[in-house]
């Protein structure tokens, strides 16, 4: 599944990104990485914003990258 | 105070005299680390700071004297990375790979410190004087997150000082290190993060045939081997060293790892990062972020989310406008006994009159209304939205509305550039740095000028409190202002979404571009400390600005007020003149001329008005609102006129000092020309379908 269908405050594990250009870079500099622990946290009024919980930080991102972003249940 | 200026006066010219040294300091780190509180700290200064990424746009530079050295000290923007892709990155990167500097502080946040130590295994690979400066000590104390020192320094092979620079906390550990550091002869380079085997022979090859006096060939070789080129510039015999490079990546090519190279070496950073964060820090507390939450679940709620967004915009202003009230009162009753008194002075001194009049009836008048009218409620409104800012609730109201400004197929961050437009227009154009994708940048800075800033609430004010609420009895008449000066922001806050939209529709069409937005922990305010900066830096800032302006424009005023053609001054042939234009857009000559002359600062629009009706009448009591309000009243002003000078107020073209920003920030005059155009146009629209559609209800 991606990043945005991820249920709130579940807990959930990266695997690979297929965000392009700079915000590849820029979403791998924030610690988003295969094997990286996420949690989606907060869901904005609009719905089409979400923050996650992600080493020690609140990450907010919007669908269209949180879509490129695959990841599995943890466990 | 004084002694304290000479001692170090005197330090700094012992520094000077001993033997001339000095040591040059960079400081690097993620956003919203305190890198701006740790500068302030050293160097002694007043940088603003506050609780959002994206504070420090523009480099700020500051020295500080120890043991006898000069230290010389600057503050890069904050960064993730140093693999430039975003403008700010760049200023950061290129200051640290080509500027000479003896130091380089990488500022963390202990609270994150695995996110943060990414930046410090980069700035690691291209220098070995770093020192890591672990911020926010008292935070991660209260979330019982504990860190090794000890071992940290053992795996990242720099000094690590842990400190708390809001409560001054390792200040001095800071400083001798730096020294220590400085001193530091070596010229061995750390490895501090090894790549996959194919990489890091790659590496070798090239490293072997660079011969550089500038930097850490192992860095240019990384650099040179993600084509990175100009880095050729800091190699000597670029073209052998080019040959070398493209075998190697050739042979990277065969094994298959040249295509994701950069994702290679971003993991491989990034598992590092982990690896020591693993073994130094330890969490007590796994749930530290659950008030955090709480909080969260709150400002952000789908329903009561925005609607606490409004109701704590009204309960500001309604605090600012109530308490606002008796001092303003107080300055102006102060004012007016001083001008008696003065009058009398001048007389007696048996000054020219036409002197005593330009200085009294022109300078004091514009001078003293500004002051007590617009110091009251900076004075209050500064330090709550201060407040707010330290408190990291900004970033949560981009969160908020990041729905509307996706519509408008906008930047999220345009949130915050708006929410600074509240304190100065200018500021907030220049915080659109924020901003990565150029057409989303220029969207936030040619609509920056729809949230009013603080030169504007007094006009507002004013015009709210004469015509709408000052018949009523506090405190509804403080309520109902408040209220309606809320609604006048929202307003605004409307345009905002839609001209964005409109431009990214016609001359900024595009699609919405990637951007994160990191919402910070919140953190207690530091009330005393926001106060007393927030009145010096920017009320003072502010107040300055207007009063420079306000007097020349006193004269002026005076001047054209008094000096006649034909029987008539200029002020009423010019009035006159724009008269009939500004009957179509439910103003008059006068209040259009005040908005005219008041484009270098929007603060004396209201005493231009008062000073242009003055001359053809004789009240001369302005201490009241009641007597101020006969005044326009018998200058012909209905409701109507009220609701439009206020529409024209929010809506017409930015000051002087914001246009110049915007030309600076956008280097195009045609954008700075349409930066005026656009409000301008649409504020004489919106005023004339509302006068028009109004008029028959007077």
């Amino acid at each position: 599944m991606t990043l945005s269908e991820a249920k709130l405050h579940e807990q959930i594990v990266v695997m690979y990104l297929e965000n392009e250009g700079s915000i590849r870079r820029r979403l791998m500099d924030l610690g988003i990485l295969p094997d990286t622990v996420m949690e989606p946290v907060l869901a904005s009024p609009s719905g089409h914003m979400r923050s996650y919980f992600v080493k020690g930080t609140m990450i907010a991102l919007r669908e269209q990258e949180s879509d490129c972003i695959y990841v599995k249940k943890r466990g | 105070m004084f002694s304290k200026i000479m001692e170090v006066n005197e330090e700094l010219n012992e520094a000077y005299l001993k033997e001339n040294k000095e040591c040059c300091i960079a400081l690097v780190g993620n956003p919203n680390v305190g890198k701006s509180t740790v500068f302030n700290a050293l160097t002694g200064m007043h940088q603003h700071t506050g609780n959002w990424p994206g504070k420090t746009v523009s480099l700020a530079s500051g020295n500080y004297v120890h043991n006898q050295m000069l230290h010389k000290m600057i503050d890069l923007p904050g960064t993730y990375s140093l693999w430039a892709h975003s403008s700010e990155e760049e200023v950061t990167r290129d200051y640290i790979c080509f500027e000479s500097m003896d130091v380089c502080v990488v500022v963390c946040d202990c609270t994150c410190l695995q996110r943060n130590l990414n930046l410090v295994l980069q700035t690691l690979e291209i220098s070995n004087h770093v020192v890591v400066c672990a911020n926010l000590l008292d935070e991660a104390e209260k979330k019982h997150i504990e860190i090794d020192t000890r071992k940290l320094q053992e795996e990242l092979g720099v000094e690590v000082v842990l400190m708390s620079a809001r409560s001054q906390i390792g200040l001095n550990e800071l400083k001798e290190a730096i020294l220590r550091c400085r001193e530091k002869q070596s010229d061995d380079y750390r490895i501090p993060v090894t790549y996959a085997p194919q990489i890091e022979t790659a590496l070798a090859h090239i490293c072997d045939c660079i011969q550089t006096s500038k930097g850490n060939p192992r860095f240019l070789a990384l650099k040179l081997l993600e084509q990175d080129d100009r880095f050729y510039q800091s190699v000597e015999d670029p073209q052998a060293v080019k040959k070398v490079v493209d075998e190697q990546r050739e042979k990277l090519k065969r094994a298959n790892l040249l295509e994701h190279l950069e994702d290679h070496i971003v993991s491989a950073l990034g598992m590092r990062a982990k690896q020591i964060a693993d073994t130094c820090i330890t969490y007590h507390n796994q749930s530290y972020y659950e008030k955090d939450r709480k909080i969260d679940a709150v400002v952000t709620h789908k329903v009561w989310g925005i609607l606490l967004m409004i109701a704590l915009l009204s309960i500001i202003f309604w605090i600012t406008i109530s308490g606002a009230n008796v001092p303003s009162a107080m300055l102006s009753e102060l004012f007016s006994i001083g001008k008696e008194h003065l009058n009398i002075f001048f007389l007696q001194a048996g000054m020219n009159e036409t002197v005593r009049s330009i200085l009294m009836d022109g300078v004091y008048q514009t001078l003293t209304w500004v002051v007590s009218v617009m110091l009251p409620p900076m004075a209050i409104f500064f330090p709550m939205f201060t407040i707010l800012e330290d408190f990291g609730y900004l970033p949560r109201i981009a969160f908020n509305l990041d729905g509307f400004f996706q519509k408008c197929k906008a930047c999220g961050k345009q949130a915050l550039t708006m929410s600074m437009g509240f304190g100065c227009n200018a500021v907030g154009v220049s915080g659109c740095r924020i901003i990565d994708s150029p057409r989303e940048r220029l969207i936030a800075i040619l609509t920056n000028n729809f949230v009013p800033c603080n030169g504007r609430f007094p006009t507002l004010i004013a015009i709210i409190t004469m015509f709408f609420s000052g018949m009523l009895v506090a405190p509804y008449n403080g309520i109902v202002s408040a209220l309606l000066l809320t609604a006048v922001i929202l307003l605004g806050v409307l345009l905002t979404f839609w001209v964005s939209r409109l431009l990214s529709m016609t001359i900024l069409k595009g699609m919405p571009s990637s951007f994160t937005l990191e919402l910070p922990p919140y953190r207690k305010p530091q009330f005393g400390k926001v106060i007393v900066r927030s009145i010096f830096d920017r009320t003072l800032f502010v107040l300055g600005r207007a009063v420079s302006v306000a007097i020349p424009a006193g004269v002026l005023i005076w001047v054209m007020a008094n000096v006649t053609l034909d029987d008539a001054t200029l002020l009423q042939i010019i009035a006159d003149f724009l008269d009939p234009f500004a009957k179509l857009f439910g103003m008059d000559g006068v209040i259009l001329f005040a908005f005219i002359l008041g484009f270098p600062a929007n603060e004396i629009v209201v005493p231009i008005m008062i000073m242009a009706y003055l001359s053809s009448s004789t009240l001369l009591e302005m201490n009241d609102l009641t007597a101020l309000k006969q005044l326009f009243v018998d200058h012909g002003w209905t409701w109507v006129t009220a609701i439009c000078t206020m529409l024209f107020s929010l809506i017409h073209f930015p000051c002087a000092t914001t246009l110049l920003t915007i030309k600076k920030e956008t280097g195009s005059y045609r954008w700075t020309a349409l930066a005026f155009l656009i409000p301008t146009m649409i504020g004489l629209i919106v005023c004339f379908i509302v006068s028009h559609v109004l008029a028959p209800f007077v």
